[in-house]
């Protein structure tokens, strides 16, 4: 019985410790978020923002990438390494980008 | 009635010269390799082009501080060649970042060629500000600006293409709609003996998606040219040669002249590759490319199940 009950508790003690870290790592509701550019990839790959708030990309590669709107709405042009980009999201929605010169990276930016 | 087979006379030899080079003869579909240093290259052989790739003038780091030195050497090495080629393609990434003054650069140093012809494709770094204005504006006129052209020499078909302005987020290069209708039509009604020689920068045949190395649509690109006896199919983008031989359609990737680039998935990412600078030479090349005119002695070799 008491195993039982501490098991319950430690059960519930790891899913409340998980749900921190979901929300933590996952929405990262920071005011102007930044945006890694590395080995190929954005990292993270989805992040959200208020309306009216800036992301700003960092290409910490040696190979140039872009930061190109699937809509045409931003495109960086080539941000050569340890170049940076920035963009001011206006309006809610979601923004889908890939880098133009390798189409296999993508992002998403999610404004509430 | 005729009776056309693809031809064997057609076949396409190629040569990787390099200071480590090896050196390629197509003979009827089947690779054999052996090194430059052999001197096993045909003396009758004439270049019909030299294929030149990935000088991306402007690159500045590490992996070659000095790429406009090696575009310079692979210039010398071209020039070098006995029998002059009846012309040079550059397969793109001309440029590393599109700029004006790279293209100059580019452009001053390619004076150097002793060619009577230059052809090019586009790389994508030559288009990155995705209309590719800069490119166009100095290649732009043998194409009637589409950057997708074809042109006979020495009897051979020669198809430049552009995979580098379809990109799909998420996918691959691609080709698109218009320039697969304008192939179809430009290969429609060739005799299926005449050589055609493919160009495009990013590789027609997946080579390794997760990094984007293949071209999406380029099966339909295939399908019109299957019916040839003779196709060779030439990319660069990749840094490194690679290659495979599918029925008659000869797949080549070449080596670049600014750096090299790690083997597919043995790094985080196709960025440049650091190597020690004395082995930096022998990872960048040019490749030559002759036809075999001469009649090939085939032998065959009949057993029966009792001769075993």
């Amino acid at each position: 019985m008491t195993f039982s009950c501490s098991a319950r508790a430690l059960r519930a003690a790891m899913m409340a410790g998980l749900v921190a870290t979901a929300l933590s790592s996952g929405a990262a509701f920071a005011q102007d978020a930044t945006v890694k550019i590395k080995s190929f990839m954005f990292m993270p790959m989805a992040v959200t923002i208020h309306a009216g708030e800036t992301v700003t990309w960092t290409n910490m590669d040696e190979e140039p990438h872009t930061v190109t709107s699937n809509t045409g709405l931003f495109r960086s042009g080539g941000i050569d390494g340890g170049g940076t980009y920035s963009f001011k999201f206006a309006k809610p929605g979601v923004y889908k980008y890939s880098c133009s010169i390798h189409p296999q990276m993508i992002g998403t930016i999610t404004v509430q | 009635m005729t009776h056309e087979t693809p031809s064997r006379r057609g076949a396409l030899k190629c040569l990787a010269y390099g200071s480590a080079g090896t050196a390629f003869a197509l003979s009827g579909g089947v690779f054999t390799t052996f090194d430059l240093a052999e001197g096993a290259v045909p003396k009758h052989a004439t270049p019909l082009f030299v294929q030149v790739s990935d000088s991306h003038i402007g690159f500045a780091k590490d992996a070659n501080p000095d790429v406009a030195g090696t575009f310079r050497n692979a210039i010398d090495l071209v020039n070098a060649i006995p029998k002059r080629p009846a012309f040079v393609m550059h397969t793109g990434d001309i440029t590393h970042l599109s700029k004006p003054e790279e293209f100059d650069t580019a452009a001053e140093i390619m004076k150097g060629l002793r060619v009577a012809e230059i052809h090019t494709v586009p790389g994508e770094h030559d288009t990155i500000d995705t209309t590719g204005q800069g490119y166009f504006e100095r290649y732009g006129a043998a194409s009637g600006g589409k950057g997708y052209y074809s042109f006979d020499s020495g009897g051979v078909h020669f198809v430049a293409l552009v995979n580098v302005l379809n990109f799909k987020p998420g996918g691959l290069g691609g080709l698109g709609a218009d320039q697969l209708t304008w192939l179809e039509a430009d290969l429609a009604g060739r005799s299926a003996s005449q050589p055609i020689v493919v160009f495009a920068h990013m590789p027609l045949w997946t080579i390794y998606a997760p990094w984007g190395w293949g071209t999406g649509d380029s099966d339909q690109a295939m399908s019109y040219l299957r019916r040839f006896g003779s196709v060779t199919v030439l990319n660069g983008h990749i840094h490194q040669i690679v290659q495979k031989v599918e029925g008659n359609i000869t797949f080549h990737t070449a080596r670049a002249t600014a750096y090299p680039q790690p083997v597919a998935g043995m790094a985080d990412g196709p960025g440049p590759l650091k190597v020690p600078s004395d082995q930096l030479a022998a990872m960048l090349g040019v490749t030559s490319v002759t036809a075999v005119r001469h009649a090939r002695a085939i032998a065959l070799d009949d057993r029966t199940l009792a001769s075993a």
